[in-house]
């Protein structure tokens, strides 16, 4: 009986059990997932949480009802990876391995910028990538009567690159909605050149912000966090005043891997960019968030990759050459506010365009643009999660690689 | 796209970033600071080293690793190429601009 790990039981590593609980002969194959919590956050709610518009019911699930049967659940902490004798050690037992696919995700690392722990935090600091997080902001928005409201993304990589954004767009209309927009100053502050992390977003939807008189700062790379003037400082002493600090920190991988020394700098793991098998060991793999990939950290991505590294894994288990296949796809919601979204599609190698998604000239959803259409695209989304994604469901229409049918390739990045 | 940089026509893409580096040298690097108003000193070559050392082995540009590169800190690095450090830095060392990483 061979011995196959699964580490971490989030978005990642449930599809995973999912999809090879059916692909893998019971008979050769012991399957076993490690995750240390029991419940299971469906994390893109975190955006929805603050404004109100989602409840706590609606973002979190026990984490085993997602495990299929015949899959062994252990609900404990992982301490170590030891690849050179191919075991796991847990808090209190060691297991051992065959294969290991590792998807222990990411999170925030707010220690990493001086400052943010300071005394504002959770006060007037807030994050809201965290369940914790994102409900004591719900807490402060219900009171808060207005005033500077700086929405700031610390450094990339970040999962969710869009979610920042996202979070301005909502914001911008939730105080409309309670008629307090005119008390409300909203700046939008990244270390990127530009609101969106592809130029060709950039260029077709800069005017987004102007509709919204959100107020932008780009190139700013945090030094610390001023908490006695209540300002964010930069490397070139750019100071950004606010009263509400809503702050994406640094995002790392878990600390796991920084103990077993498989990471890099920000404890994410060297992969293979079309095989998803670690550079560093040939029966440890990596998906999700977890990788080192210049791909998008979201759950979509997540789901295209599940589907490769399956085929991956099969093909690993008798012998064969790995698939050169995943190329960076990813299928984001962008919510813009006033219920309307935006979707775009894109790779490792073409960025985002205009056209019709799912199908060539029809759509429905329409790529780029706003229209509310897209919007329920994006509630939907928590639905699909739940019942089809989880369970390695494919979402119809939707393939692993990018397609270029009903694209029009008419914007150029050139800035 | 070709671009004259001392007197040689040099492959560069929309942005002006080098497109090979084979054709990259000290004389074409100083020409590029020159147009991005820096003057090179010993301790910008020691980063230009650096970087390029850094994308020959595949590894990542990040604000974050010029922290730890030990050759300098980041408010060194914002001093020696002013505006976006890490943009300008890469254009003059003759390596492509540092994808976000979406
Ligand atoms: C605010 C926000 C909005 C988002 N919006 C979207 C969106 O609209 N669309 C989209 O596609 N994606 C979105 N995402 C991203 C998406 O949630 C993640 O990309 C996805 O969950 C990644 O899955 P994963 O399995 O790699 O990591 P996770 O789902 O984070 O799972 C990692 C798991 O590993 C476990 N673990 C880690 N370390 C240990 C340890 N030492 N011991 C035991 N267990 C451990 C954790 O407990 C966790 O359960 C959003 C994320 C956020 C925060």
């Amino acid at each position: 009986m061979k011995n196959l790990v699964i580490l971490g039981a989030g978005t990642s590593g449930t599809m995973m059990a999912n999809h090879l609980v059916s692909k893998l002969p019971k008979k050769d194959w012991k399957i076993t997932i490690v995750d240390q919590y029991k419940t299971h956050y469906y994390q893109p709610g975190f955006l929805f949480l603050p404004f109100d518009t989602y409840t706590e019911d609606q973002v979190k699930k026990e984490g085993k009802k997602f495990i299929p049967k015949g899959v062994y659940y252990i609900q404990k902490k992982i301490d170590k990876i030891l690849p050179e004798e191919n075991k796991v050690a847990l808090e209190d037992e060691t297991l051992s391995y065959d294969i290991l696919i590792v998807a222990t995700g990411s999170k925030i690392a707010p220690d990493e910028t001086d400052g943010l722990l300071g005394p504002l935090w959770k006060k007037d600091i807030f994050d809201f990538y965290t369940y914790e997080g994102a409900l004591a902001l719900r807490n402060k928005l219900r009171e808060w009567e207005g005033g500077k409201l700086v929405v700031h993304i610390t450094e990339m990589p970040i999962k969710c690159p869009v979610a920042p954004l996202e979070f301005a767009f909502l914001a911008d209309s939730y105080f409309k909605n309670k008629g307090m927009r005119d008390k409300v100053d909203i700046t939008y502050v990244t270390p990127l050149d530009g609101a969106f992390t592809k130029p060709t977003c950039t260029k077709a939807l800069n005017y987004l912000l102007k509709e919204k008189q959100i107020k932008i700062e780009t190139d700013f790379a945090i030094m610390e966090v001023d908490n006695d003037k209540k300002a964010i400082v930069d490397y070139v002493d750019r100071e950004i005043p606010f009263d509400l600090l809503v702050t994406v920190p640094t995002n790392m991988g878990d600390e796991v891997i920084e103990r077993s020394g498989l990471g890099d700098d920000l404890n994410f793991i060297p992969t293979h960019k079309h095989t998803l098998q670690s550079k560093a060991h040939e029966n440890i793999f990596v998906i999700g968030d977890a990788t080192n990939l210049p791909a998008s950290k979201a759950g979509s991505v997540a789901h295209f990759q599940a589907e490769t590294l399956t085929d991956n894994i099969i093909l690993y288990t008798k012998g064969f050459k790995l698939k050169q296949e995943f190329d960076g796809h990813a299928n984001c919601f962008i919510e813009t506010g006033n219920n309307k979204a935006l979707l775009i599609d894109f790779n490792y190698d073409q960025e985002p365009v205009h056209g019709t998604f799912p199908f060539a000239k029809i759509g429905p959803l329409k790529l780029l643009k706003e229209s509310v259409f897209n919007h329920w695209g994006k509630l939907a989304f928590r639905w699909i999660y739940w019942n089809m994604l989880l369970k390695g469901i494919p979402i119809p229409f939707v393939g692993r690689n990018m397609s270029f049918k009903g694209k029009k390739f008419d914007i150029k990045a050139d800035n | 796209m070709k671009k004259v940089i001392a007197n040689r026509e040099i492959d560069v893409n929309e942005e002006g970033y080098l497109v090979d580096f084979k054709q990259w040298d000290r004389e074409v690097c100083e020409c590029i600071a020159g147009e991005c108003n820096v003057v090179m000193t010993e301790k910008h070559w020691e980063v230009i080293e650096y970087l390029q050392d850094k994308h020959h082995k595949d590894e990542p540009l990040s604000i974050r690793g010029i922290k730890k590169s030990g050759v300098i800190n980041i408010k060194e690095f914002y001093e020696l190429f002013p505006g976006g450090p890490l943009k300008k830095s890469t254009l003059i060392a003759g390596i492509p601009k540092p994808k976000s990483c979406i």
